[in-house]
């Protein structure tokens, strides 16, 4: 099989809606991942200096509330606390809805879909208390404006961002004979996370050529990376550890400055075996949990011989045969699968601008939560499992059967008929029993319920 | 084809699925024979670090009452003449009379510093050495592991909070009663119809019918955590060996004698509402282990609450344990004695008591438990916990 319009939305975006058209060629998807972002236009994040600022000003009326007890303007700054706290609820919200409607109105799926991949392998997690919310900012700075160009860049970009330096502790660590180490009464050393997890999961995997020395050598030369106490970037060269540093059998000598970092991260990202981590990933999420090895083959010798250009890596995913098996293997995750409905139902903006935050967590985040997906808290760095096991338990698929039944009719002023929608929903043959159960449901809810629940829409 | 799809031909399809029930991958019969062995272990993770030193008062320590000012420790009840029990907690006190409720103190995992609820958390549950170890599993998960031809249906994660004690390669069932279905029959029906196809989406369904209707008989009552401590109970009744799941509520950094109760009312219904669904019998065999990411700061702050600290205490219950004593090498508040001036000082690693408590569940020898379970872990001497 190659390309079908209908079976791409289905495998490479989130279904068909009924007022977008779907994509026309392969051409056309991968002009969608290169061309201008109207999504972002459309439906903005702020930048994440948005979020520092908010850090700071938390910071500053909390201690003046702390020193000025008792004082009206205390008592003023402590509301000023309050106002903030729900400000950033309402943002919070707010960053959902825009990420939901774009997933429901681009032309351009599989760019959405991309970008939710890249978000994924560079998972974060805001862990410290206001930072919980941090997470799309990061994307939307760091990640989702080089997914289109080389890995290298987006690699760079991601792992030297603060809430990433922060996330896995590279902001603590320095070099056990830098400055900042040796000052008496400090304990400060090597904290090896970043590096242990840019070598395993966001480059070379695990299967990749690296040990233990590799580790340490690499944690060494990432010393230097830090932040400032309201998540922003510095470097801290009174962290870098003094001498050259071995990785992967290459020297880098000591310049005290980002330098290094970014030569031996581009070094990583045009690996061999990145290449073959990165391809048999994109391979596993868009085709089957046990991709075939020339489909993975074909996409790692684009990604070398593009010297790890990303548009080049989606074309050969594309246009290899094997990405186009009729047979839709693939479950849906939590949040894909609640965005594919969100996508047929053609949820307006007004339902999103209308909600409030207790919304949020009744429609989304709580049912979410049952179906296994903790939102912005993947278990850990290596982001959310694409095993197909992970999501097909019995809570989750009963948890996607109540939400399938009872959360459109909360979204929508009206549901549409059920009949109609499902050969929108589907746009092809729609299956027998499916068709039958969508005939014989006791009402609208249930049959559109039927309709999100079955395999076709489960699967892509 | 659809002519196919009569009412009446659902409905006695129906009949057909339910039959088949028994047959579906997901769904392992109940027998006890399969079980490795009969012991009970359940493990509550308590998110948010719980203030051992509030929770079971050492009255007795002359430093103590200075630390906390404004807290009255007036109320809480005697335990062994040291240290009493926060009066939250008071209808434990029949466990505690019958040697069925213990505690141990001065606790801690080996993380130090940072305080931070998310590196806790996934240390105590990884059960690892050190933060970036690159384990990734839980080690009640690594202890499955140990038991070769294991069922899902031996070891249950219970409750929408993630509980990554039990996450890894051996087959663990994952259940919530808030996935309990709510649909009509005729409903339910039809999504077995829609999902026939898929055997995998099938089965499951076919399970989640059979766990939504188990084990809560008559009215559900109370909050989330009595219908979890139902659920497990009805489950542990069964073949299933090993429960785990959270309560949440500890993160007291304000107002801590309105906030604190609430949480302990919680685990002390919980424990009763786990004692009472297992059944005299069961309850004998049964080892619940509940245990915090860190304790908090001896001394209380400014806003009348607690800031994270490092060493806390451990409850124990169940009629397998050795209760009506508190454990543990008592360090003592007095300043110099705190760990870094604020914190109660860890005097022992609370993976030794869990280590204990699975030795004598499952029979895994010493040496497996210091590597592979608790990796870097010394069990030391034992401490008593279990009968």
């Amino acid at each position: 099989m190659s390309f079908d319009p209908t079976f791409a939305e289905r495998r490479f975006g989130y279904g068909l809606s009924p007022v977008v058209a779907p994509v026309a060629s392969v051409t056309a998807m991968l002009d969608g991942v290169a061309g201008q972002d109207t999504m972002r236009a459309r439906y903005p994040l702020p930048p994440y200096r948005h979020l520092r600022e908010q850090l700071v000003r938390n910071r500053r009326f909390r201690q003046y509330a702390r020193e000025n007890p008792d004082t009206e303007e205390g008592k003023a700054a402590e509301q000023k606390v309050k106002a903030l706290r729900r400000e950033m609820r309402l943002d919070r919200l707010a960053w959902f809805g825009h990420s939901m409607l774009r997933r429901i109105n681009t032309p351009a799926a599989f760019h959405e879909r991309l970008a939710a991949f890249w978000a994924d392998h560079f998972t974060t997690i805001g862990k410290a208390g206001l930072t919980v919310g941090a997470p799309p900012l990061y994307v939307e700075e760091a990640v989702r404006p080089f997914i289109a160009g080389r890995f290298s860049d987006l690699l760079i970009s991601a792992v030297t961002h603060p809430l990433m330096l922060h996330y896995l502790d590279q902001n603590i660590s320095a070099g056990e004979n830098s400055p900042a180490a040796q000052r008496p009464g400090r304990k400060r050393g090597l904290n090896e996370n970043l590096a242990r997890e840019v070598l395993e999961l966001h480059t070379l995997g695990v299967e990749g050529p690296y040990d233990q020395a590799d580790v340490r050598a690499f944690a060494n030369l990432l010393t230097g990376l830090g932040g400032t106490r309201d998540f922003g970037f510095r470097f801290r060269k009174n962290m870098v550890e003094p001498g050259s540093k071995t990785v992967l059998g290459v020297t880098y000598p000591h310049t005290g400055t980002i330098e290094p970092i970014h030569r031996a991260l581009k070094d990583l990202a045009v690996h061999p075996a990145t290449a073959r981590h990165l391809a048999r990933k994109l391979a596993v999420h868009f085709v089957s949990d046990a991709p075939p090895d020339a489909l993975v083959d074909h996409v790692a010798s684009a990604y070398l011989s593009s010297g790890g250009e990303l548009m080049a890596t989606y074309e050969a995913l594309l246009d290899h045969s094997a990405a186009w098996q009729p047979e839709a293997v693939n479950i849906r995750p939590p949040l894909e699968f609640i965005s594919t409905a969100l996508r047929s139902l053609a949820v307006p903006d007004a339902t999103f601008a209308a909600l409030r935050p207790r919304d949020l967590n009744t429609l989304f985040l709580k049912p979410l939560r049952v179906m296994g997906f903790e939102y912005q808290r993947p278990g850990g760095p290596d982001g959310w499992p694409e095993e197909d096991d992970a999501w097909v338990t019995p809570q989750g698929v009963a948890a996607r059967l109540e939400w399938a039944v009872n959360a459109p009719v909360r979204l929508l002023s009206e549901l549409p008929d059920p009949r109609d929608y499902v050969v929108k929903a589907l746009g092809e043959v729609v299956p027998p029993e499916l068709d039958f159960a969508v005939g014989a449901a006791e009402n609208r809810a249930v049959a559109i319920g039927l309709v999100l629940a079955s395999p076709a829409m489960q699967r892509r | 084809m659809s002519a196919k799809f009569t009412r009446r031909g659902v409905l006695q399809r129906a009949g057909i699925i339910g039959c088949s029930l028994a047959a579906s991958p997901l769904v392992t019969p109940v027998a006890f024979a399969q079980a490795p062995w009969d012991m009970r272990l359940v493990v509550i993770i308590l998110r948010g670090g719980m203030d051992g030193l509030d929770v079971v008062r050492p009255v007795g320590d002359p430093a103590f009452a200075a630390l906390r000012p404004g807290m009255d420790l007036s109320d809480g009840i005697d335990l062994d003449g040291y240290f009493a029990l926060h009066p939250a907690l008071r209808d434990l006190m029949p466990l505690w009379q019958a040697g069925e409720l213990g505690f141990m103190h001065a606790v801690s995992t080996p993380y130090r510093d940072k305080r931070s609820h998310f590196d806790g958390q996934d240390m105590l549950e990884a059960g690892t050495e050190v933060l970036d170890s690159g384990v990734r599993d839980g080690w009640l998960n690594r202890m499955l592991q140990q038991v070769p031809g294991l069922e899902a249906e031996t070891a249950y994660a219970i409750g929408t909070t993630e509980v990554r004690v039990l996450d890894g390669e051996a087959p663990v069932a994952n259940w919530t009663p808030e996935a309990k279905l709510g649909l009509s029959p005729q409903a339910l029906r039809l999504a077995e119809l829609v999902m026939e196809r898929d055997p995998a989406l099938h089965a499951a369904l076919a399970e989640a019918q059979m766990l939504s209707d188990a084990g809560l008989e008559g009215p559900r009552r109370g909050g989330a955590h009595l219908q979890i401590a139902q659920f497990a109970a009805a489950r542990l009744r069964g073949a299933s060996r090993v429960a785990a799941f959270s309560l949440g509520g500890w993160d007291t950094h304000r107002v801590q004698r309105r906030t604190l109760p609430r949480s302990l009312r919680a685990l002390s219904q919980t424990l009763l509402g786990l004692r009472d669904g297992l059944g005299a019998e069961i309850w004998d065999k049964t080892a619940v282990l509940a245990m915090t990411e860190f304790g908090r700061t001896a001394a209380v702050n400014g806003t009348g609450g607690t800031d994270h600290g490092t060493g806390g205490a451990m409850l124990f219950a169940g009629g397998a344990l050795r209760g009506g004593q508190v454990l543990g090498q008592w360090p003592g508040v007095a300043e110099a004695a705190l760990y870094d001036r604020r914190d109660l000082m860890p005097t022992a690693d609370v993976r030794a008591p869990a280590a204990w408590v699975m030795r004598a569940a499952t029979g895994l020898d010493q040496a497996t438990l210091e590597r592979m379970i608790f990796p870097g872990l010394d069990m030391g001497r034992d401490p008593g916990i279990v009968l």
